[in-house]
């Protein structure tokens, strides 16, 4: 990799005010895929700064129905956690999915969010749930925050803080997974909270993406049998070696139906 | 009592110990002083021609001790890397021969091929100035695809080979195979592609080389199968440094699989280079340099037909293929898919008449060698896809069809149409214990029962022959190879009764540490805590072919028998002079000398301390000292064959094929440790599965990219792919080696493509489809489903 | 940049100059001279290099080695109490066969031991394939790894390790 000028902010404040003042800097928390990304020398940032010395930012806190994360909360915490997996399962579970066990020890929620790799898994978790992104100068909705593919709504130097779950009251995560990579070639999350039903898809396009037809369908009648038939168009997703765009549009429907079966049991 | 460590034993290993405290020794942990770093600038193009090089920016960077480009090593008279196997065409012709140099002079031809070392003071500073290296490269059109290489309209990788063609070769009557198709009454058609594999060894390559100005000496440590042969070619072909002023060294090496058996231009140059710079240089290669450079396996695009009577009896059969060399000949590669593949056509069956036609390409992708198994996969997959589907089609049980196929026990050695003559086995005996292990009667109702779950469920077979132990020298000789083939052999008993057993073969995970002093401690009745084996070393150990097509314990280890042997005929004039008996009176057992019917014996230890101290010694008949060497050529192959039978659930819904049963009985004549033959099976059985679920190196077919250059894209089999594998053997032993052992490290890797690729076909037979593509990926298993639905 | 890292490997202070960008599997094996952890990819895929910082598996060819500073390190080098007294799962590895060419060896262990005590010793055979998905080994097919570890989940408890 290309060296860099390292930085060990002690506050938010400092990393902010570090990110701000050098334009070619960027922020690292779990590392999972920037280091990876430097050592391809697919990226030359002047400045990392690191984010593992932030401890506020990591921790996780039930707030009335909410799980709130942290953003330096490494997966493997939210995989263990006894809070997550008891108001909000599907995310304990997506949670140990990710990467290997080694990843789940270093990468971090905010890292992944921040990040919006099209084949991430938390997007569809903070989609499905309607998850609100806290940052160190405001809040971003769920809807509004991922843009497109490696895009987010975050502003030069705004940095995640934390990220608020509401509990569902039926949800599931189903993930396909590239058979050499193991990310989501297809990970659908289901939430049902009330009568109002979010089905978010990632892995398939290239960026997580709601549909509609299914949800709509869903809160008519929270069965695998109401989607069975719902097949979304090929056009927009993605296509490479291991799926074609037509294959995840297929997976999109059997993992979604298997989502909802498994958010059922 | 101190447990068996003689031959038969699960002996643990001896190399374990500094494995798992990780004091291994492997190429990149050497210390060095003073050592630079190399860094080779690599074609981003898969075939383009190069207008010109500008290294001054390069050259100003931090850290940079020299840069050498394709012209600077053409200048300095380092000739090109070869090809060691003559193959001669079916006009009796030998086989085109492309130059293929240590760097590209003008052209290059495929991603990956060498423009420019750059050595520097560290690994990242080397890389750092290699990107500031001006290549102006004039694109041309690629020539990536297999199945089009040979056409007219296919880009040229080499003017020396017109049409790509690199030999048109060929084995066994046209024109009697042809007569027996006319009169069968059926035949079963395949067209198949035999994927194309990355090998990835865990340790990727690695060089590193240091010159000594004041004796002119070289020494090159590389991860190397067989490092006196790397030796050898680099001094009498490519850098001409004669072998007494090169050393060698294949310190431990992290798995192989045919991939470091080869010479390469990185280690050529690294080598060369360290007399140049005048300080050592090391160099390991980047993953994603190996996915580009290692030499591939496979890929061969084949038609097959087996022609069969109204029994199911197997008249003839004929293949078509065209094999893929990529753009310039490997070491071995020629040999590969002919001799190592079309004489393996008969399988284990009495096919009377068979036809091979082999075509060899280039292509502007990496070379394509030997990768565990080299050739005998493929005429695995080829025959044992064919004698499933043709069973499938006259509905006649896969066992059965095989079992009505088989070469009797009693006709060995028998003497197929395709050149070979197997020495022994027994082939029903093998089926009918896999058959038994695998439950094989019980299997409509696990299918009744994943049925009821939702998923397919299919059972396949595989009976593969092989022929290893490579091989006699002068039928390699007859058949264009360019080297020997003998394995060497040296047994050093030591004044205070310790034994060093130095071996010219090598091993990178194989366990000869243990499996040698096994033989040794059997033979000699030597303590096995008191051998030590040596290998690796050119400076040390006797000249030797190196590990590959499962030959060390079947060559290497006859070798060590046979200088065990010189051991006790040596010793045993020493103790009947010590015993004051004739030497006909004395006998050897259990590590003792004796006179029969006395009760004088002479330990062999004691003999041996004779031996260096000859105070009272017969030094008129025999030397001092106990060192005893021996080479070892072997009378024929060995042919190890075994059946595999695996069971696969499919979703039909996703594609995904789960192995959830794998059963694998071999005969590999005597087993030496049952322990170490396991795990063999085992890793080979998961490369096997590999290829047929998981594992493709796929090109683009526009640009010649590797699509595939990664972990990320590039499908390894992982814990949670396999499931445990049941094993089991039977032993019919080899009549023409003194251990009767056939070779077990190709075994797995073999069969199990077919077995799996069988039992996938199996599966999904019910719901109408007739043919799935290799790696069955769920992609490809899905779209078979996809199109089989729409279809009907 | 060359920073100053100062770290305990295995039980006892190092410290060194580096770059920013120096990896902690940098600074062990070239920095430090201990070469028994293994760099087997650039994608951070194969786990050859696993170590544990701070009792926790990692792979630390995708850790800076400034981001180890003050941390606990531990590596295949500081496991076993000598060379007669192996850790367990060393052991298991020997008495299993689970390693052949040793490459992936050091990592696979590191893997393993922290696998077992995440799981509190109580480990299954599906357990054991899903939680190797880091760890790639060529060679033995992972049959008699998967044992391996499976029998020492109860020795490292017996052992107290």
């Amino acid at each position: 990799m290309y060296d860099f000028a390292y930085h060990r902010p002690k506050s938010i404040a400092d990393a902010v005010n570090l990110l701000k003042s050098k334009p070619e800097a960027r922020p690292m928390s779990g590392g999972m895929t920037l280091i990876p990304t430097l050592k391809q020398r697919l990226a030359k940032p002047s400045d990392v700064v690191d984010l593992g010395g932030l401890k506020e930012l990591a921790g996780i806190k039930i707030e009335g129905n909410n799980v709130v994360i942290g953003a330096m909360t490494r997966h493997a915490d939210v995989a263990t956690s006894a809070d997550v997996k008891r108001v909000i399962p599907a995310l304990a579970g997506l949670a140990s999915h990710i990467g290997d066990p080694q990843v789940r020890n270093r990468g971090t929620i905010g890292g992944s969010i921040a990040n919006n790799d099209p084949a991430a898994d938390y997007p569809a978790a903070v989609v499905a749930l309607n998850a609100t992104v806290t940052t160190n100068s405001g809040k971003h909705t769920a809807d509004s925050f991922f843009k497109g593919l490696f895009e987010t709504a975050l502003a030069d130097g705004e940095l995640i803080t934390s990220v608020s779950f509401p509990k569902a009251d039926k949800a599931a995560y189903m993930k396909f997974p590239n058979p050499a990579s193991r990310y989501a070639m297809v990970g659908v999350f289901v939430a049902k909270t009330g009568n109002n039903v979010r089905v978010a898809v990632t892995g398939a396009g290239p960026c997580v993406f709601r549909v509609k037809e299914m949800e709509d369908a869903l809160a008519r009648s929270f069965t695998s049998d109401a989607i069975k038939d719902i097949k979304i168009p090929a056009d927009a997703l993605n296509s490479d070696i291991h799926g074609s765009a037509e294959y995840r549009a297929h997976l999109v429907t059997v993992m979604a139906r298997r989502a909802v079966d498994a958010a059922n049991k | 009592m101190n447990a068996p460590t003689g031959i038969g034993a699960r002996v643990k290993r001896k190399e374990d110990q500094r494995f798992l405290t990780g004091t291994g020794r492997y190429v990149d942990d050497l210390p060095l002083a003073r050592a630079t770093y190399a860094y080779f600038l690599r074609s981003p193009h898969a075939h383009a021609r190069i207008k010109s090089i500008d290294t001054s920016a390069a050259a100003k960077m931090p850290g940079v001790v020299s840069i050498f480009t394709g012209k600077d090593v053409a200048e300095a008279k380092v000739n090109g890397l070869i090809c060691g196997w003559v193959v001669k065409d079916k006009h009796g012709q030998p086989h085109k021969s492309p130059p293929h140099p240590v760097m590209a002079i003008d052209t290059v031809r495929y991603v990956g091929d060498t423009v420019a070392m750059v050595v520097a003071n560290s690994h990242e500073e080397a890389k750092d100035a290699a990107e500031q290296i001006h290549v102006d490269y004039e694109v041309l059109p690629a020539n990536v695809d297999l199945a089009t290489a040979l056409q007219p309209t296919a880009a040229q990788v080499h003017a020396e080979a017109p049409g790509n063609l690199i030999y048109d070769w060929e084995l066994g009557s046209k024109p009697d195979v042809d007569a027996a198709f006319a009169k069968a009454a059926h035949v079963t058609r395949l067209d198949i592609v035999n994927n194309r594999l990355i090998p990835n060894a865990m340790e990727p390559r690695a060089a590193a080389a240091e010159y000594d100005k004041g004796t002119g000496n070289y020494t090159l440590w590389s991860t190397s199968q067989n490092p006196h042969v790397l030796r050898l070619i680099l001094s009498a072909f490519v850098l001409g440094i004669p072998e007494h002023k090169l050393r060698v060294i294949a310190p431990d090496v992290g798995g192989g699989f045919g991939s470091k058996i080869f010479c390469y231009a990185d280690e050529t140059l690294v080598c060369w280079a360290a007399a140049k710079v005048g300080r050592p240089i090391k160099w390991t290669a980047e993953r994603s340099e190996s996915f580009q450079t290692d030499c591939h396996g496979r890929d061969h695009v084949t038609q097959a037909e087996l022609a069969l009577d109204k029994d199911g009896r197997f008249l003839a059969m004929k293949v078509e293929t065209i094999a893929n060399m990529g753009a310039y000949l490997s070491t071995f590669s020629t040999a590969v898919p002919t001799y190592l593949y079309a004489t393996l056509l008969a399988g284990q069956y009495t096919t009377p008449l068979i036809y091979a036609n082999v075509k060899a390409a280039l292509t502007h992708t990496a070379p394509v060698d030997a990768y565990r198994g080299a050739g005998r996969p493929e005429a695995t997959f080829v025959v044992e896809s064919l004698v499933s589907k043709a069973a499938q089609e006259m509905k006649i049980d896969p066992a059965e069809l095989r079992r009505r196929n088989f070469i009797p026990p009693n006709a060995f050695p028998y003497q197929t149409p395709v050149a070979l003559q197997y020495d022994s086995g027994n082939y029903a005996p093998i089926i009918d214990e896999a058959i038994n292990i695998a439950d094989y009667k019980g299997f409509e109702a696990r299918r009744a029962e994943a049925r009821s779950r939702g998923k397919l469920r299919g059972i396949g077979f595989s009976s593969y022959i092989e022929a290893c132990g490579l091989a006699p020298s002068q039928v390699i000789g007859q058949l264009g190879g360019g080297v020997g083939q003998w394995e060497s052999a040296q047994i050093k008993f030591n004044p205070t009764g310790n034994v060093q057993i130095l071996t010219g073969s090598h091993s990178h995970g194989q366990s000869h540490e243990t499996t040698f002093a096994q033989i040794v401690s059997d033979k000699l009745g030597v303590p096995i805590e008191q051998i030590e084996v040596v290998h690796g070393d050119t400076a040390t150990t006797p000249f030797g072919m190196g590990t590959y097509g499962s030959r060390s314990l079947a060559v290497g280890g006859s070798a060590i028998m046979k200088a065990a042997d010189k051991v006790i005929a040596k010793g045993k004039k020493i103790a009947a002079h010590l015993m004051e008996a004739s030497v006909e009176d004395v006998v050897f057992e259990n590590g003792t000398f004796k006179v029969a019917g006395t009760d004088k014996a002479v330990p062999l230890g004691q003999a041996v301390f004779a031996a260096y101290v000859p105070h009272n010694y017969p030094l008129a008949e025999v030397e001092p000292g106990m060192d005893e060497n021996a080479f070892y050529d072997p009378a024929n192959f060995v042919y190890p064959a075994g059946t595999q039978i695996c069971e696969v659930e499919v979703d039909p819904d996703t594609g995904v094929v789960d192995v959830v049963n794998f059963t694998a009985v071999d005969d590999f004549g005597n087993i030496v440790n049952p322990m170490i033959v396991e795990g063999q099976v085992h890793g080979g059985i998961v490369q096997g599965v590999g290829q047929a679920l998981l594992e493709n190196a796929v090109y683009d077919k526009e640009t010649g990219q590797l699509m595939t250059g990664s972990f990320n894209d590039y499908a390894m089999p992982r814990a949670d792919d396999v499931p445990s594998f049941k094993l089991g053997y039977k032993v019919t032993p080899c009549p023409h080696n003194p251990l009767g052992v056939k070779g077990c490290g190709e075994a797995g890797a073999i069969a199990a493509p077919a077995a799996v690729m069988n039992a996938v076909h199996d599966a999904l037979a019910p719901v109408g489809v007739t043919h799935v593509p290799m790696p069955a990926t769920p992609l490809a298993v899905w779209q078979a489903i996809h199109g089989a639905q729409a279809a009907a | 940049m060359t920073i100053s890292v100062a770290m305990t490997v295995n039980g006892k202070p190092a410290s060194g100059k580096v770059e920013a960008r120096t990896l902690l599997v940098q600074f062990l094996r070239e920095h430090l001279g201990m070469t028994g952890t293994h760099v087997g990819c650039d994608t951070s895929q194969c786990g050859a290099c696993v170590v544990h910082v701070d009792g926790k598996s990692i792979k630390s060819c995708t850790i800076l080695a400034v981001q180890a500073e003050g941390s606990n390190v531990l590596t295949i080098e500081g496991l076993a109490e000598s060379a007669d007294k192996l850790h367990p799962m060393q052991e298991a590895f020997r008495e299993n066969h689970a390693l052949q060419c040793g490459f992936c060896t050091p990592g696979m262990v590191m893997s393993a031991i922290d696998m077992v005590k995440r799981h509190d010793y109580q480990l299954d055979e599906p357990t054991v394939r899903r939680e190797l998905e880091g760890n790639l080994c060529r060679c033995t097919g992972y049959h008699n790894i998967v044992k391996a570890i499976l029998a020492a989940a109860p020795a490292m408890k017996a052992a107290g390790v």
